[in-house]
């Protein structure tokens, strides 16, 4: 069996259809963000997590920190327990505040962290103390109706 | 007499039709059966994948260049109404790897290669070559047909995110080198519409399916054509008629069964 220029056009075809799909993957899909470098598991508990979804960002200022790995209803304090995976180069404080933030008016869900001043950092499985749930327009606009009824 | 003889003509159409449709399925039965000659011979299939894929690389490379950069042009002028121009990289690449990148080359794919395929068989029949090869023994299906079917199966995906890639790239010339949309927003926007499992996936699979199609009806239009010119030619057309119509329907029903409801 000899080797012929017909079986190197069809390998530089194979090799050109594989390497279109990685770049498809990585260049246009987000596979490479799901991989991010070492991670730590931090917790949070929330009264109402909104449109939260697992694979929501988590930041910082802004920053992409981790993401929301899990979000289950914790059936003792009839809660919602998130879990995150944050990246262990980013460390923060025990008393940081978790919040649960809208990017833009109509855009989706994440979580916001804002360090204390505490000299102890959070260290993997433990929980952010402070919490602050989701905005519910249906709960904001039932308390300005309320509040207008009080001023009566 | 005119309505019974209309009746009559109908009625053989229609069973004609059934008489085709259980034939086709046999012989569709018949290639999967005998494939295992593309396999051990896998030369033969090599062959195949060159005149039907490599040689197809030119038009699907171009088209999808082009596609991509009037998805651009046009997604931008779209968006700009909106204020959310930055979201154009996410409309260029969800269109191409979900729907347009595998319908398109699988359209290309059908009328370029599908019916070369038609055409050689239906030649090597109407001059009596599958006829001699039965004589010497040697399966025509397992020789002829079966490498011809999976070398389809093989280009079809490939080519298809060949096209999407090209597709992305065109769509980044225009509307970032071109236009002057941001750069960052127009890939992050991208990386975070697109999934993998969700988009890219299930687009090589429509790709997948599309290849077995288009080669099926091509293969078996040849292979039952009349082995006369005309009877070549008609079959000819009619793989790609048919094919062009089997894609854009199965598209449907795909796509019915993989984004409903998310």
């Amino acid at each position: 069996m000899e080797r012929t220029t017909l079986d190197l056009w069809v390998g530089i075809f194979v090799v050109g259809g594989i390497a279109a799909l990685v770049v498809l993957a990585l260049k246009v899909g987000n596979l490479s963000t799901y991989n991010m470098s070492e991670t730590y598991q931090l917790q949070a508990h929330f009264t109402n997590v909104g449109g939260l979804k697992p694979t929501a960002s988590v930041r910082s200022s802004g920053v992409l920190v981790g993401r929301v790995s899990t979000i289950t209803l914790d059936s003792q304090r009839y809660e919602a327990r998130v879990t995150m995976s944050i990246d262990k180069r980013y460390q923060f404080p025990k008393d940081t505040i978790a919040t649960i933030l809208t990017s833009g008016l109509l855009g989706e869900q994440y979580i916001g962290l804002m360090p204390g001043g505490d000299d102890q950092m959070l260290q993997n499985g433990e929980e952010f103390k402070k919490t602050q749930s989701a905005v519910v327009l249906e709960d904001l606009i039932g308390k300005f109706f309320t509040m207008s009824a009080d001023k009566k | 007499m005119a309505i019974v003889s209309s009746l009559r003509g109908t009625g053989k159409r229609v069973v004609n039709a059934v008489w085709r449709l259980g034939y086709g399925t046999r012989f569709f039965l018949m290639t999967l059966f005998y494939s295992g000659m593309s396999f051990r011979r896998f030369r033969l299939t090599v062959r195949e994948i060159f005149f039907s894929g490599v040689m197809s690389l030119i038009i699907i490379l171009v088209s999808g260049t082009f596609v991509g950069m009037v998805l651009g042009l046009q997604g931008y002028e779209t968006l700009k109404r909106y204020g959310s121009e930055s979201a154009l990289g996410s409309l260029v690449a969800l269109s191409l790897v979900r729907e347009l990148g595998p319908v398109l080359a699988a359209l290309l794919f059908a009328s370029r290669a599908g019916s070369a395929m038609t055409a050689e068989i239906g030649l090597m029949k109407a001059t009596e070559q599958i006829a001699a090869m039965e004589l010497m023994a040697v399966n025509p299906i397992a020789r002829v047909v079966a490498p011809r079917f999976w070398a389809g199966v093989i280009s079809m995906p490939l080519l298809a995110a060949l096209f999407s890639a090209l597709g992305v790239f065109g769509g980044y010339v225009v509307g970032v080198v071109n236009i002057g949309v941001d750069e960052g927003s127009f890939w992050s926007q991208m990386q975070a519409a697109v999934d993998f499992r969700q988009d890219i996936l299930n687009g090589v699979i429509k790709s997948v399916v599309f290849g077995f199609v288009v080669t099926a009806i091509a293969l078996f239009e040849g292979y039952d054509a009349p082995p006369t010119a005309e009877g070549v030619s008609g079959a000819t057309t009619r793989t790609v008629v048919q094919s062009s119509l089997a894609i854009l329907m199965l598209d449907f029903i795909l796509t019915a069964l993989m984004f409903r409801g998310d």
